[in-house]
């Protein structure tokens, strides 16, 4: 009987669909979630996370199936359940207007939480979160994280049996986020059933236990540790390779034993069919002193098993695009250039004399958190916003004298891909090849052998809002690169994305590299961040450090964390950063 | 089922009374934009026509026709502006710079000498403003009906006109235009604050994910409703206390009526206005939406067809038709026997009337259509 008390949510073939949707966002989902445990809810964006998460909150009638949650009918018995349920929505679900302390006493009153009760977790509460300090400052002048306890705290507030968190994280700088970790760690001790959605697979790996969602079905139901032991031995990395990592990865993805494999700064991670069924090393000629070593499973390894394997390692994109020749003059080393760039708003500065050059075939990463200036950077590399001070070129023309000459070198794809939503894909491909200047026969050729290379050929009369999401992703690299630059500029190009069209995009952008394409990225997340060449870290508007990952995990390897991850080496920099700044006060 | 607590209740008026206070947004049309509206439909906007310039081109030059121009100069109503030739002041015409030209005959004399009392005065006008143009007509006229009737004392001959026709304009006696369009005004401004802003911020809390965060909590679906009912009606009274005091105070409108009728009337048209504000933002969910929804659905009927500006009497029979749907024309009408003739209560009773069933269908609609999920 103890074991079906802790049983906090219990759904049974639970599914939800919507009206004008021929898909299901969640189907036949059966799962047990428990009390004392912090649950992760893993996938892509579009996976039907949220969907679930509004059904334990009743804020959504399932179209079938059962669920209890907290021995409540969320439909039926909706008021009860909203007296032991905390539900945290994405962006935090905070008055912007109201101060930190009217938004609890709101939520206070809301929750009934009165009189003695109340004073005592307002000040366990402000403890907690260590908000005691700002309780007068309007929450919508909190940075993210701060912006994320005060959610946290509204939420717990009438002491929850059940918490619910969607996407806490984004938006949040790792520091915030791994108080945050602990803090939820802290509650599921003291025996709250915790449930944290996310699109980020190493987030889930500190989960008690993970559901894995994909296309509103659960692809894994059980711990992490579990699905670690079932790819044990399958992980190994590619250790001391000499020559291009790029081609060595591609020739690893050719091996029928490797189903994935990604680069790692220096070296390459391949993850295998079997345990013990190693590819030949001689075969993928990565050099006399190349080595592989057998390393811990990530929760990544064993999603990408369950979806049938990575794309493969061959670009087709890249066989068919030319290769870069540079026109005279330009220097092979400094394609993109940033040289003292600083823009400011009004007394804010956003972006602080930032300074870096970047190769001819190199990929070069903008890593920080939100709000850090990266994406003021890029817009001055793209020609988007002029500098305040500073120079900014590509292929050593001004951006500040001739932008638009500067942006017919470039192919740009903006966040959450910028395609136009209600124009079929055909149309968007005619749109922004005409932008770029192609015309007639040259144009209708380019098209057509982007539907080609991309398999867009059944999907051209399609929107690109029904679009699934992977074909989303290649319909905007195609739009940026008809025109056949010799720079691409990616925001934030994969975040949200499942493994798999993650790596595929990837694979087309390795393959561009080869080619003599150069590349500057911005990213939050940090396994994209390795497979950059260089990456120069952005925070509070200054390049904080730069250099390879391997070289900046370096400066964050300790005794006690001989091999931290780019996260690890995220945090210590920005702390050493931090206490940079205040010591100079 | 859906119970009431006073605390909850209480909460969220009060949270909702800051948003408003520290919005500058809010502020702007609550307080700021009657202002400045009132200020446009009593000082810019008239229809009331005065001053307008005439050309006159005397053709004839004797003693006659020098009279009659010199009765146009005197006139009040009429700029007179002396033009050497008809071509000159056509061209001035074109170009705008006269509203009409009086074109007196070279045989103006002549013809009023023979008594068959038409004398040749055309009248040139820009039929591209036709309002105007029909002032022009009018005050022309009046002139040409004034000097024969002095002429004719003068001469001791028979008056022309022996019916003297005096015009007496009850309830607005001096005609003056902003006396109704202000009135009229004020019902914009009320559909401006019960529908589009209230609309706006039930948008903005769907947007910002405060709803979501709202809906999980205890709170029930009167407490939520009447929690975005009451502040905003509270603030539609005090702006419509403010409207009054601008418009009688600074722009010298009369008001007739008593405080308490027009807060019960403008209470019942609130009902109507918020209702359809609320509603629109529970199906739109999105401010942009929302905006457009509001500006469609109550911002314009209200100005074009409350009839506080364009007569309602004199658009085509399926336009009018549609006028009796609309709130706003009940208000307005209400407003303008309040402020121009006071308690006239078989047309008060009636418009009141109007606007109850249309409150109720509004806000009853609303509490139909909102649903504590998100489904």
């Amino acid at each position: 009987m103890a074991a079906e008390m802790d049983d906090m949510i219990v759904a049974e073939g639970l599914e939800k669909r919507f009206a004008g949707l021929a898909e299901p966002a969640v189907s036949a989902l059966s799962t047990v979630l428990r009390a004392g445990r912090i649950t992760g809810l893993v996938g892509p964006d579009g996976a039907g996370k949220t969907t679930l998460m509004r059904m334990f909150a009743g804020l959504l009638a399932p179209t079938a199936g059962s669920l209890r949650v907290a021995g409540f009918d969320p439909v039926r018995s909706a008021r009860d359940l909203h007296q032991v349920v905390g539900y945290m929505p994405q962006k935090f679900g905070l008055y912007e207007d109201l101060t930190v302390l009217e938004n609890l006493v709101l939520y206070a009153d809301l929750r009934d939480v009165t009189g003695a009760a109340r004073t005592a977790s307002f000040e366990q509460l402000l403890a907690f979160t260590d908000l005691a300090r700002f309780t007068g400052r309007p929450a919508g002048k909190l940075s993210g994280g701060m912006k994320q306890k005060l959610g946290l705290a509204c939420a717990l507030l009438g002491q929850p049996k059940v918490l619910l968190l969607d996407e806490p994280s984004v938006g949040v700088d790792p520091i915030s986020r791994r108080e945050l970790w602990r803090m939820v760690n802290t509650l599921a001790d003291d025996g709250m059933a915790v449930v944290w959605s996310t699109s980020y697979l190493d987030e889930a790996e500190l989960c008690h236990e993970v559901r894995l969602m994909n296309g509103g079905r659960m692809a894994y139901d059980g711990t992490p540790a579990e699905l670690a032991r079932r790819m044990a031995g399958r992980s190994v990395q590619l250790r001391a390779i000499e020559g291009n990592r790029r081609q060595v990865l591609t020739r690893a993805l050719r091996d029928s034993q490797v189903i994935d494999g990604v680069i790692q700064g220096r070296n390459v991670r391949l993850v295998l069919r079997e345990a013990g069924q190693w590819p030949d090393l001689a075969s993928l000629m990565a050099g006399a002193e190349a080595q592989l070593v057998e390393v811990t499973p990530r929760l990544e390894d064993a999603f990408i098993d369950l979806l049938g394997g990575g794309p493969g390692g061959e670009s087709v994109l890249a066989q068919v695009m030319p290769s870069i020749r540079l026109p005279d003059g330009v220097s092979a080393d400094a394609i993109i250039e940033a040289r003292g760039l600083t823009r400011t708003f009004g007394d804010f500065t956003a972006t602080d004399h930032v300074t870096f050059q970047v190769a001819r075939g190199e990929i070069f990463g903008l890593l920080g958190p939100n709000g850090a200036g990266k994406s003021t950077t890029f817009k001055m590399m793209c020609g988007l916003l002029t500098p305040s001070a500073g120079d900014a070129r590509v292929m050593g023309i001004d951006l500040k004298r001739s932008a638009s000459q500067a942006r017919q070198q470039l192919g740009y794809m903006a966040q959450k891909f910028s395609l136009y939503g209600k124009l079929s894909v055909a149309a968007n491909l005619r749109f922004f090849s005409g932008v770029y200047g192609l015309r007639g026969e040259v144009q209708r050729a380019k098209i057509d052998e982007m539907v080609r290379v991309f398999a867009l050929g059944p999907y051209l009369d399609t929107v690109p809002n029904d679009l699934p999401l992977g074909f989303k992703q290649r319909l905007a690299l195609a739009c940026a690169l008809m025109h056949e630059p010799a720079i691409l500029f990616l925001d934030e190009p994969t975040s949200g994305v499942d493994p798999v069209t993650r790596r595929e995009f990837w694979t087309h952008i390795n393959g561009l590299v080869e080619k003599g394409v150069t590349v500057m990225v911005t990213t939050h997340f940090m396994d994209e961040a390795e497979y950059c060449d260089r990456i120069a870290l952005v925070y509070r508007g200054q390049m904080i450090a730069a250099g390879s990952p391997d070289e900046l995990k370096a400066r964050a390897a300790s005794a006690e964390l001989p091999d931290p991850t780019m996260e690890d080496a995220f945090i210590k920099l920005v702390a050493e950063s931090d206490a940079a700044r205040e010591g100079a006060l | 089922m859906s119970g009431l607590s006073w605390r909850r209740l209480w909460a969220l008026c009060r949270k909702e009374s800051y948003q408003i206070v520290r919005d500058p947004s809010s502020v702007l049309i609550a307080f700021i934009l009657p202002v400045l509206l009132l200020f446009i439909f009593g000082f810019g906007v008239s229809l009331d026509a005065s001053r307008m310039r005439i050309g006159i081109v005397n053709e004839d030059a004797n003693a006659e026709s020098q009279a009659f121009a010199e009765a146009l100069y005197g006139s009040p109503y009429i700029d007179a502006v002396h033009g050497h030739s008809r071509r000159e002041m056509i061209e001035w015409l074109r170009a705008g710079k006269v509203r009409g030209v009086v074109v007196l005959a070279p045989d103006f004399a002549r013809r009023l000498a023979a008594g068959n009392a038409t004398a040749p005065v055309s009248l040139l006008t820009d039929g591209a403003e036709p309002n105007t143009a029909n002032f022009v007509a009018a005050y022309v006229q009046g002139a040409w009906l004034v000097w024969q009737n002095e002429r004719a004392r003068a001469t001791g001959g028979a008056v022309a006109t022996p019916i003297e026709l005096t015009p007496r304009y009850w309830f607005n006696p001096s005609t003056v235009s902003r006396n109704y369009l202000v009135p009229g005004s004020i019902a914009v401004i009320m559909t401006i604050i019960g529908a589009l802003l209230t609309s706006l911020v039930v948008a903005r809390e769907w947007e910002r994910g405060t709803m979501e965060a709202l809906l999980s909590t205890p709170v029930t679906k009167a407490e939520l409703l009447l929690s975005k009912i009451l502040p905003y009606y509270l603030l539609g009274v005090v702006s419509m206390l403010i409207c009054l005091a601008v418009t009688v105070w600074v722009l010298g409108v009369p008001f007739h009526g008593s405080l308490a009728v027009l807060l019960a009337v403008t209470s019942l048209f609130l009902g109507s206005a918020l209702g359809l504000g609320l509603l629109i933002s529970t199906l739109t969910r999105n401010q942009f939406n929302a905006a457009q929804a509001a500006l469609n659905a109550a911002f314009l009927p209200a100005t074009m067809l409350s009839g506080f500006a364009f007569e309602i009497a004199s658009m085509p029979a399926p336009v009018r038709a549609v006028t009796y749907l609309i709130p706003a024309r009940y208000f307005v009408s209400a407003l303008q026997t309040l402020f121009q003739a006071g308690q006239i209560w078989p047309v008060l009773w009636r418009q009141m009337a109007f606007l109850l069933v249309s409150a109720l269908f509004w806000l009853g609609l609303t509490a139909l259509k909102t649903s504590r999920r998100l489904d």
